[in-house]
């Protein structure tokens, strides 16, 4: 298709033509009926004038009689601007007046001229008279036919002086939308060719593009706006299922390799004492395999937001209280001392399983990491603040570095120092995967100022209560 | 057990099916197998099982249409449903489906064991008893009060809760996970040994002025509250 057939079949240019075509309709309509309604006005001037003056005429030749009447019109013939004025014999021939030709026939009858008529000047050149003129023609006593008139002139010109004024109106406007249609048109077909070019990259596998965007907020910004939203998601959704197929070849063949290098052992043992020892550890080791597996798996089924369907409101201070309540007599084995100071009946929109998964992992980490230190203290707090909640699981263990702080939340990383700890390295990419499902958001930070210590803050989005 | 109980496996794997027989029947359990969803569902309309353990995707007829249609015929034999999904969400449909417990793939087999057997009893005596009795221990669960040989225990609302679990399926295995369930209602993983040390708690209550141990440690299952004297006679 050609170019401008493409540009015609734009939305913007189909609107502007057809804002055009209605606006010139409107403005021709208009000109018409103004210039009719002031050439009407004109002309009932003009026969109130010439109704005067005939008065005038009647009025001397009936006191001065008709050579009065002959010095009379000659003296008003003369002046500058003056009217018509025809004196004609009874069968209609001119006698004197100061127009040099008029069609035939107009003198015959008294009256107006039923239509404004042409006439000749004596300054004219061609003999068909191309002057206007609109009079009263009247038959006196003696049979002498007087014209008064008036050149109709001004009018005329008036109105052929808008109608130009109109038609060179519409010229600029029809050129003006054409150049604004142009410009709208090529802009809009600019826009979406290169939104379709985006878009043929994406479909050909690059998921990192985005359409483009003008900033200046218009529909097209916002529909690459949403439709870019929409490509984060995707990519998010990819990147974790990529991830999640990564990590199972990578992490997970490790721990298997592992159960079978103890299988393996086992049977070549030729104790049997030592190979229910191995069974046992190799039941221990595919538990641990299991339990990997179930949170990875949940990871990714929270991030697609499958579970979202589940989502209820939920007493999130209750949650938090029964896991503090769970994992207070492990902390209590571990010498440490688990302190909640909650705020009671805060209630969020969410999923009551995902959430205590994600405070227990949290609290379990705390009491797993802060074991031996110093500070025995670990302390949950909850309390509102403006539209959030937040949520603050605080211990003075080694804490995280500064720079790891964005990592260890990722999947399978743990630091060196925790390798010996038992754990799937998943404990807080599932807490943050069920902080982004419930709109929410998660951060580290240290307890101590000097570093020391994990605080983990979480804000949830206040829900009704 | 005095009468042995008789389950109904409805799982497409046979190599499955044929090591849950035998596990099954070494821990003196009866189960016939059905591979698809229609002849599982031919099966259990026919024959009086105590326990049904289905399989939630099954050809010819999935697990949850199968448990559906049973409830509708008026069957109601308790259902374990068993699935590799497993999620959160999932549980939650195949409980409103007329599921009686579930089970995500995989498993440990004690744990499925020790839950059929919670099933498999669960049909047998409606729970209508107020007082809880294991040897000289006593669960009053009217006043909330516990006794051993007469002298009260007092004891925290979720150890009263978790002693009720233990005793009402008191000569049964129960999992560690079937006490987070059940005891606390969740079911998530609490990654480390929280339940084992709240029932060490509870044992050293029940356990450290009296004789004999009751409660006792099931070694890669889960606990089990029995008085050996009654189970020996």
């Amino acid at each position: 298709m050609s170019k401008v057939g493409v540009l015609f079949r734009t939305t913007a240019v189909r609107l502007s033509a057809l804002y055009l075509v209605l606006f010139s309709l409107c403005a021709v309509f208009l000109v018409f009926y103004v210039t009719g309604m002031s050439e009407r006005l004109l002309q009932q001037q003009t026969r109130e004038g010439i109704a005067v003056e005939a008065a005038q005429i009647e009025d001397i030749y009936e006191r001065a009689g008709v050579n009065g009447l002959l010095r009379s019109l000659e003296r008003r013939a003369r002046q500058p601007g003056a009217n018509l004025y025809v004196i004609a014999g009874p069968s209609g021939e001119i006698l004197a007046g100061n127009v040099a030709g008029l069609e035939p026939g107009l003198l015959d009858d008294e009256g107006w001229t039923s239509e404004p008529f042409h006439y000749r000047r004596f300054t004219d050149e061609n003999r068909t008279g191309n002057h206007v003129a609109l009079a009263q023609v009247l038959l006196l006593d003696n049979g002498l036919r007087i014209l008064v008139g008036r050149d109709l002139q001004e009018p005329e010109k008036f109105r052929v002086l808008v109608r130009q004024a109109l038609v060179v109106a519409l010229g600029i406007m029809g050129l003006g939308a054409l150049v604004i249609w142009f410009g709208i048109g090529r802009n809009a077909l600019r826009r979406i060719d290169r939104m379709s070019e985006a878009s043929t990259k994406i479909m050909a596998g690059d998921l990192s593009q985005r359409l483009p965007t003008s900033g200046s907020g218009d529909e097209f910004d916002r529909l690459s706006e949403s439709l870019n939203a929409m490509l984060g998601r995707i990519e998010k959704l990819n990147e974790g299922l990529k991830q999640v197929s990564d990590n199972i070849a990578h992490d997970l063949k490790t721990p298997l390799t592992r159960l079978r290098n103890k299988a393996e052992a086992a049977l070549a043992s030729k104790e049997g004492g030592n190979q229910n020892g191995a069974l046992e550890e190799i039941i221990g080791e595919s538990d641990q395999l299991i339990r990997t597996f179930n949170a990875l798996l949940m990871i990714s089924r929270v991030e697609a937001g499958s579970a979202v369907a589940e989502m209820s409101d939920v007493d999130l201070s209750g949650i938090l209280a029964d896991c503090v309540e769970l994992y207070e007599p492990v902390a209590e084995e571990g010498a440490l001392r688990l302190e909640a100071d909650v705020q009671p009946g805060i209630v969020v929109a969410g999923n009551r399983e995902l959430i205590g998964q994600a405070l227990g992992n949290l609290i379990d980490n705390a009491i797993k990491y802060a074991e031996g230190a110093e500070n025995p203290l670990i302390r949950v707090e909850m309390k509102k603040s403006g539209a959030n909640v937040v949520l603050k699981v605080a211990d003075h263990g080694p804490g995280v570095p500064e720079n790891m702080r964005d990592e260890v939340v990722k999947r399978f990383v743990r630091l060196d120092e925790s390798r010996t700890k038992p754990g799937t390295g998943l404990g807080l990419s599932l807490v943050e995967a069920v902080m982004e499902m419930h709109h929410g958001s998660l951060d580290l930070s240290a307890t101590e100022p000097d570093g020391k210590g994990l605080t983990v803050r979480l804000v949830f989005p206040a829900g009704v209560t | 057990m005095v009468t042995r109980m008789k389950i109904l496996i409805v799982e497409d794997d046979i190599e499955a099916a044929a090591y849950l027989a035998k596990a099954f029947r070494e821990a003196g359990i009866v189960s016939d197998h059905a591979s698809d969803g229609e002849s599982g569902l031919f099966m259990a309309s026919e024959n009086a099982y105590d326990v049904l353990v289905v399989d939630r995707m099954l050809p010819r007829r999935d697990g949850l249409s199968l448990i559906t249609e049973l409830r509708r015929r008026g069957i109601h034999t308790p259902v374990l449903i068993l699935s590799a999904l497993g999620q959160v969400d999932d549980r939650v449909t195949g409980l409103r489906a007329g599921g009686d417990d579930y089970l995500p793939k995989p498993y440990a087999f004690s744990e499925l064991l020790a839950r059929v057997e919670v099933l498999g009893r669960r049909k047998g005596m409606p729970d209508q008893d107020m007082v809880y009795r294991v040897g000289d221990l006593e669960l009053d669960r009217l006043s909330h009060s516990v006794r051993r040989q007469g002298k009260e225990i007092p004891l925290q609302p979720r150890e009263f809760r978790l002693l009720e679990y233990l005793m009402k399926n008191a000569g049964q295995v129960v999992t560690r996970t079937m006490l987070l369930e059940n005891v606390w209602d969740y079911h998530f993983d609490p990654q480390t040994n929280v339940i084992d040390v709240h029932v060490s708690r509870l044992r050293s209550k029940i356990e450290k002025d009296f004789d004999p141990p009751l409660l006792r440690t099931v070694r890669g299952a889960g606990y089990m509250i029995k008085d050996d004297r009654t189970a020996d006679a």
